[in-house]
This record gives C-alpha cells, sequence and structure tokens, in this order.
C-alpha cells in the first residue's frame, strides 16, 4: 500500500514546494503585544503572500521580557524579537547570537513604535489622582510590577525618577520620590500584564501604573463606567525595541522574510495598527491621523536623562542598585 | 548485607539496579550535578556573600519557616480529614475522598490565581477578613495558606491506606486489657501511624519549599516581606546571573536533603520502635 502511495506523495510535497515555500517565523515578545501582533502577523501574511507568492505562518510567543530573552540566549529559536527594552536584547546580543549594533539596522533605534507610562484609576477618580505628587498621598496604594522581572516596571520607575529629577533637578530628591512611591506599593506582580489583572480583576489598589496600550486596552475590556486613564504632566518615552536573531535565520534560512516582517512594522499598514492598538505610530501622518487618541504628555528619553539602558540598569536595577537600597531599609 | 549473599527469591537483581542506576543518575543525579557545575563559576567568597545576603536569608525564612508551618498544620488537620474518611461512614464521603486529591491534579497556577482571587481584599473570603482587620493576600499569611493547600493530599494519601491496613484486633485487644480510648490512641494508634504522618510531612514540607506557581500569586513578592527563594531565583535569572542563581538554588537543596535525611532517620526509628512494641 505505502509504496503504492509512496510516489504520489513524493510528487505531492515536490509539487507544493515548486508552487511556493511556507516561511514559518517565531516572534519572541514581551506580555502586553499581544493584540497587537496577532492583529499585526494577519495583516503581514496577507501583504506578504502578496508580493512573494509566499505563505508565511507566525508564532508569537509572550512573557515577561526579560524571561523571554533569557529563553532566546538559552536556545528558543526566535527568528525575530519584539522586547519591552533594548537592554533585553542587548542581553541576547552579548551571547553572540545577533551584531551588538542592531539597533542601528532599523529606524528610530530599531522602534517601530513608542509608548509612554499613564496611570489607570478607578471610574471618578475617587482618590484624586492628576500627577505624579499624587501618588505620595497617604492611603494611596499604587500597583506596579517588580522592575527585576519585567521590563515594564522598569519603564514605570524610571518614568517616576525622570519626573521627580525634571521638577526638583536634585537626584537625591528623586532618589527619595522613588523611594517613598515604592512605600506604596503592596504587591509587585512578575509581568505588567499580572499587575494589571490585580488592579482590573482582583480591585486592589487606586492607581495602576502601566503601559499607555495597555491602559487603553484595559478601559476598551472592562468599559469606561470602571476605569480611567489619567495622564501625568511628565513621562517617559518608552520605545519597544525590534530585530532579527542572526544565527537563528541564517541557520534556518529565513532571513529575508524575518527582514520583511520587521520592516513591515514601518510601512503606513504596520504603522495604523500600531496605533489601532494603541501604541504611538513613528509615521508623521499615521501620527497626526491618531492625534487626538493619545494625551499630551511631556515625554523624555532615557538616553537624555539616564545616559542609556545599560547606565540606567547598573546604576538602578541591578544588584545592589538604588531599586535594591529602596527595599533595605 | 546478608541478604545479598543469600540466594535471592527474587530474580533479576543485576539488570534491575543497573537499571535503577541509569535511571536516577540521567533524570535526577545529572542534573542537579548541572546545578553545582554552574555554581561552582563563583568563588567561594561570591557564594556566600550571595547566600548570606540579608535578602536572601529572609527569603530563606520565609520559604522553609512557613513551609514547616504549614506542614505542621496539615500534619493534624491531614491526620483528622483520614480519620473521618476511613473509620466513619457518611454520605458524600467518596466525594469528599476525591476532592482531597484536587490540588494533586491543578496546575499550581491555577491554584495560585484561585487563592489570590479569593482572598483578595475584594475577594469573598477577603473581603469579609479585611473587615475583621486580617489582610491575606500578598502577605506572608498568604503565602501559608497556599502552602497549606498543595501540601493536604501529600499527609492524607501516606496515612490512608496505613490507616486502613490497621488491625482492628490490636484496639479491641487493648480495650479488652482495660485501656481507655484516649490511651488506645496514644499508645496503639498513633505509635503505628507516626512513620506514614511523618512521611506524609515531609512531603507535604518539601512540596511548600519548592511551590512556586501557587505561591507566586499570593505573595505579594515585597523584598524582605513576602519574597519567597524561588522568586529570588527567577529574579537572579532576569539579571542573567545564572551562578547567583542556582547558589541559592544549592542552598535549597543542601538544606531540603538534610532535612529530609533527619525525617527519613527519624521515621525509621519510629518504625522500629513501632515494630518492636507490636
Amino acid at each position: 500500500m505505502l509504496r503504492r502511495f509512496f510516489p504520489i506523495l513524493a510528487g505531492l510535497l515536490v509539487a507544493t514546494a515548486a508552487n511556493a515555500a511556507d516561511v514559518s517565523l517565531l516572534n519572541v515578545s514581551y506580555d502586553p503585544t499581544r493584540e497587537l501582533y496577532a492583529d499585526f502577523n494577519k495583516s503581514f501574511a496577507a501583504a506578504y503572500q502578496k508580493d512573494s507568492g509566499n505563505t508565511v505562518t507566525i508564532k508569537q510567543s509572550h512573557g515577561g521580557s526579560g524571561a523571554q530573552a533569557r529563553s532566546v540566549i538559552d536556545g528558543l529559536q526566535a527568528d525575530v524579537v519584539t522586547l519591552a527594552l533594548a537592554y533585553d536584547i542587548d542581553a541576547i546580543a552579548n551571547k553572540g547570537l545577533l551584531a551588538k549594533d542592531w539597533q542601528k539596522r532599523l529606524p528610530q533605534n530599531s522602534s517601530p513604535y513608542t509608548s509612554t507610562i499613564v496611570f489607570l484609576v478607578r471610574k471618578g477618580n475617587p482618590k484624586g489622582i492628576k500627577d505624579w505628587d499624587d501618588l505620595l498621598k497617604s492611603g494611596v496604594s499604587v500597583i506596579t510590577p517588580n522592575p527585576k522581572t519585567s521590563g515594564g516596571a522598569r519603564w514605570n520607575y524610571l518614568a517616576a525618577w525622570g519626573y521627580a529629577l525634571k521638577k526638583s533637578g536634585s537626584a537625591e530628591v528623586a532618589r527619595d520620590f522613588v523611594g517613598k512611591l515604592y512605600k506604596q506599593v503592596p504587591v509587585l506582580d512578575t509581568g505588567a500584564r499580572g499587575s494589571t489583572v490585580t488592579f482590573v480583576e482582583r480591585g486592589v489598589g487606586d492607581v495602576l501604573l502601566a503601559w499607555e496600550n495597555e491602559a487603553y486596552l484595559a478601559v476598551k475590556e472592562f468599559g469606561a463606567d470602571k476605569f480611567e486613564i489619567v495622564a501625568p504632566s511628565v513621562s517617559i518615552l518608552a520605545e519597544p525595541p525590534v530585530a532579527v536573531v542572526d544565527t537563528v535565520v541564517d541557520k534556518k534560512g529565513t532571513r529575508a522574510t524575518a527582514e520583511a516582517y520587521l520592516k513591515y512594522l514601518y510601512s503606513k499598514d504596520g504603522q495604523e495598527i500600531a496605533a489601532r492598538n494603541f501604541y504611538r505610530p513613528r509615521d508623521p501622518e499615521i501620527a497626526k491621523k491618531h492625534e487626538g487618541a493619545f494625551a499630551k504628555v511631556d515625554l523624555f528619553t532615557i538616553d537624555d536623562v539616564f545616559g542609556g539602558w545599560t547606565k540606567a540598569q547598573t546604576e538602578h536595577f541591578a544588584d545592589g542598585g538604588v531599586f535594591d537600597k529602596i527595599y533595605k531599609n | 548485607m546478608t541478604a545479598v549473599a543469600q540466594r535471592r527469591s527474587l530474580p533479576g537483581f543485576g539488570l534491575t539496579m543497573g537499571l535503577t542506576i541509569t535511571w536516577l543518575s540521567l533524570m535526577i543525579l545529572i542534573p542537579l550535578a548541572g546545578l553545582f557545575v554552574k555554581t561552582a563559576e563563583l568563588s567561594f567568597a561570591e557564594f556566600w556573600s550571595t547566600v548570606t545576603a540579608p535578602r536572601t536569608l529572609h527569603a530563606l525564612k520565609i520559604s522553609f519557616g512557613l513551609a514547616f508551618a504549614a506542614a505542621c498544620v496539615n500534619l493534624v488537620a491531614g491526620l483528622v480529614i483520614v480519620w473521618a474518611l476511613v473509620r466513619y461512614r457518611f454520605p458524600g464521603r467518596r466525594i469528599f475522598d476525591a476532592i482531597v486529591d484536587i490540588p494533586f491534579a491543578l496546575p499550581t497556577a491555577v491554584a495560585g490565581i484561585a487563592l489570590t482571587t479569593l482572598f483578595a481584599q475584594k475577594g469573598w473570603l477577603g473581603a469579609p477578613l479585611a473587615a475583621l482587620g486580617i489582610k491575606v493576600a500578598f502577605t506572608p499569611l498568604g503565602i501559608f495558606l497556599a502552602m497549606i493547600f498543595i501540601g493536604i493530599p501529600f499527609v492524607v494519601r501516606t496515612v490512608q491506606p496505613v490507616l486502613l491496613d490497621l488491625d482492628t484486633e490490636l484496639e479491641e485487644a487493648a480495650e479488652c486489657l482495660g485501656a481507655s480510648r484516649w490511651q488506645t490512641i496514644w499508645r496503639v494508634i498513633l505509635p503505628s501511624l507516626t512513620p506514614a504522618l511523618l512521611t506524609g510531612f515531609a512531603l507535604a514540607f518539601a512540596r511548600a519549599v519548592g511551590e512556586y506557581g501557587s505561591v507566586i500569586f499570593i505573595a505579594g513578592n515585597l523584598p524582605n516581606v513576602s519574597e519567597i527563594a524561588p522568586l529570588l531565583i527567577v529574579i537572579r535569572l532576569s539579571e542573567f546571573r545564572y551562578a547567583d542563581a542556582t547558589a541559592i538554588a544549592v542552598v535549597m537543596l543542601i538544606f531540603s536533603f538534610l532535612i529530609i535525611f533527619v525525617l527519613n532517620r527519624i521515621q525509621h526509628w519510629a518504625q522500629s520502635r513501632s515494630l518492636a512494641t507490636a
């Protein structure tokens, strides 16, 4: 039986291979991009098939940004990584999986979309939270994940620090401010999505420090009758970066597709999808179109205030850094 | 070792022993050796400062201390549950018997999420408790509860068969000889159950020490307050500090091994004693 069918089967396989290649990509990402990439992958697959005739299947993997980077280092075969912060991709680059200058390969620091940190409060804003200073008022309970395990949490922390620094001009004051802020935090979840669940579903806390897109998603999902978004006067420009993992795409022969995938993030369609998922688009035209959707916030970059990720990481989040000292007392 | 020298009653000792050693090495010893190899990247001074850092010590204290307390609670509660299930007939007994296994079968993360939802300050149990001024979720008390939850079946399932097999004639004999009900329990029943109770205790304790999924959601994870040692290992890993992570793991491993070893010795002693008195 098998012998009779074998030539037919082999013929079929050769025929499909000759017609169109089916490429498979793995995108290793962080927690709050689930919805964004579910949307984006569909659009990319359609566009890619039209352009090249090849079909592409994209698998998504989500988790805490640092943990995801670690999986890639340990051998998870990611064609592309789309993580919460450059530091995590740097860690992969340091192990030789991609070129160290990866961040220069795509426009705008390899960050096709940006976000910022905003506050999510309960309907009617019962504690009257308008800006960062209000978070220190007594009786206000703040929800944010653990910066040690969550990339998003590091943005939260740095946003608070940057605000206090800008306002006072003194690192001393900023440190004191952040120290007091974490005294108001009753629970440190390990990831951004975990904190959202704690705040939204368990009803813990008065304010959630969240990615802007995560806050919009929560409002969309649970209704504007339950939550409100409060944009602080000053916040950080969060630039989640993307990169192709050289060693993996060269081994699998998927470089062309992987590069096309990331470039598509910068296309009009890609930018539109990012905006629809509440990420701030880079493309000026698309940004203009969605201007009304995002609050006007005075945004500073990590390079301006902290001298880049590596420096911020060693000073604040490494063992014995400022964050550890906050919890020593 | 006279047993080996004598003619064995069952054949195949060489083969089974070979398989045992191979399997244990592949599945347990080699992975654990890897842990030590990775840790050996640290100098002894580095290792020592990692494992004696106040935060590490606190996390170890939380993990081992609360696991021990939870195992103690499970020892008593488990015994009561087994007693009721084995010695009495009541409606729904089989259902209760099945419920005991749920913590075994449930994915630990599900247990953690369920417990946290229940005990969060707006949860069904959390709200009334909060009104009394008791905070459970996001405190060490929450960790303690989660550890009780995942540990209870170990005590029940190790003691149950022993209690079922316990010869009722012994109790009858004790009563005939004039022992009171309490004397029968203290001097006849409990000694026979002690080895099984200790095994259950050791298993419940070991499980709680290493528990991550069910604890992580309810713990609150505040450093020096409610941070468990397994979370600290995960944190070290997220800092890409593998050797520091394995250093904490090695300490946990050694402690657990010592405790289980001691419990085993006690169990052995109890067994020989109960055999001697019987």
